[in-house]
């Protein structure tokens, strides 16, 4: 067995079953957000406020961001093992693997935050 | 014919060069890519390459035929190169080259032991054999024939990006062929051993493993049976 540390759940399994769990939520999202904007062709501002204040609604988007998120981050630092190694970088992959998944994981908490502010805030 | 064979050697040489060798192909026949090979190296006897059995078994002159890995003594030159074409001879890629057409297959080895391709049995030794029905016997089928030629892992960009950590698709085959046996008692720990996030699930099932297995096997099936071994284990 390879131990790592920076991955999602320490087992492959897990972040398997999660980025697979959350492209389906990220899925469901887009069908309910395309099948809402095909219900009302002529969608004003109004009744886009109105969506996002259902409170089942900002609820959905949480859960969505949350998903992207996780989804994200699983896919990221799949990308950087596979392609920052040592093989490709030399002696100092693990640095700049370290730096990129740092960069991203940065990005993913700023995006998750940001998420919460737009959906949640006053 | 004209066949371009990689010719390196790290020892004497700063980068490998393709050497073009003509070699005449008696009318009519359609020879292996290994008989083609045999003829190349009248010409130059420097060329170096594994062979052993000539008919499949062995595995050891895998190498990439026209970009496609495969063995050369059961491809047929009319299989591998169009009409006109060259025939074009390199190493199996992703693994260190010891001379021309010979690979370090270390790593592959070394993967293939981390599945433990043995049985394992906790339970008492019987007189004579341990069993199986025939029905038991046949989900072994597909899985046993695998003769390590390390086509498939050596064509599958997961291994080549990471070879110490992803089993590779012949590793995986085997480990699923021990995980298959009804005879073997070590499901658990060997599903224990798969479960992070190289060993199996690196698989992205691009399915090239199956494109070019010699044998005509299928590991991309048997990951996935891994995977549902896991599933069924961890949920």
């Amino acid at each position: 067995m390879v131990t790592n540390v920076t991955n999602l759940g320490r087992s492959g399994l897990f972040d398997w079953i999660i980025q697979r769990f959350s492209a389906v939520i990220l899925a469901a999202y887009t069908l309910c957000l395309l099948g809402s904007f095909v219900a009302h062709p002529d969608m004003d501002y109004l009744q886009w406020r109105s969506l996002f204040d259902s409170s089942p609604f900002r609820f959905f988007s949480l859960v969505t961001v949350l998903a992207l998120c996780v989804h994200a981050w699983i896919g990221m630092w799949t990308i950087s093992t596979d392609y920052l190694t040592s093989l490709q970088l030399g002696t100092k992959a693990t640095f700049i693997r370290l730096v990129f998944q740092a960069g991203c994981a940065l990005l993913t908490v700023v995006y998750l935050l940001w998420g919460i502010q737009i959906f949640w805030g006053s | 014919m004209l066949v371009s064979i990689y010719r390196y050697n790290p020892d004497t040489d700063k980068k490998p060069v393709m050497q073009d060798i003509e070699v005449s192909i008696p009318a009519g026949k359609d020879l292996m890519v290994l008989d083609v090979l045999e003829l190349a190296k009248q010409k130059d006897p420097s060329v170096t390459y594994r062979r052993s059995c000539r008919e499949g078994v062995c595995g050891s002159d895998g190498m990439n035929i026209n970009g496609r890995n495969g063995l050369a003594c059961i491809t047929p030159i009319s299989e591998a190169v169009k009409p006109g074409q060259k025939l074009v001879l390199r190493p199996l890629p992703g693994l260190p080259v010891i001379r021309d057409l010979v690979v370090d297959l270390s790593i592959f080895y070394k993967q293939f032991e981390k599945i433990k391709p043995y049985l394992i049995n906790d339970k008492p030794a019987p007189a004579i054999e341990r069993l199986q029905s025939p029905e038991d016997r046949a989900k072994l089928d597909g899985l046993y024939e695998c003769i390590l030629c390390a086509c498939c892992s050596t064509n599958c960009p997961s291994f080549w990006w990471n070879p110490d950590k992803f089993i590779g698709p012949a590793g995986l085959l085997q480990a699923y062929r021990f995980l298959a046996d009804s005879r073997d008692t070590a499901t658990a720990e060997r599903l224990a051993d798969l479960d992070d996030p190289f060993s199996v699930f690196r698989c992205r099932g691009i399915m090239n493993c199956v494109a070019v297995c010699p044998k005509g096997l299928n590991p991309t099936r048997a990951i996935g049976h891994i995977r549902s071994m896991l599933i069924q284990q961890g949920t």
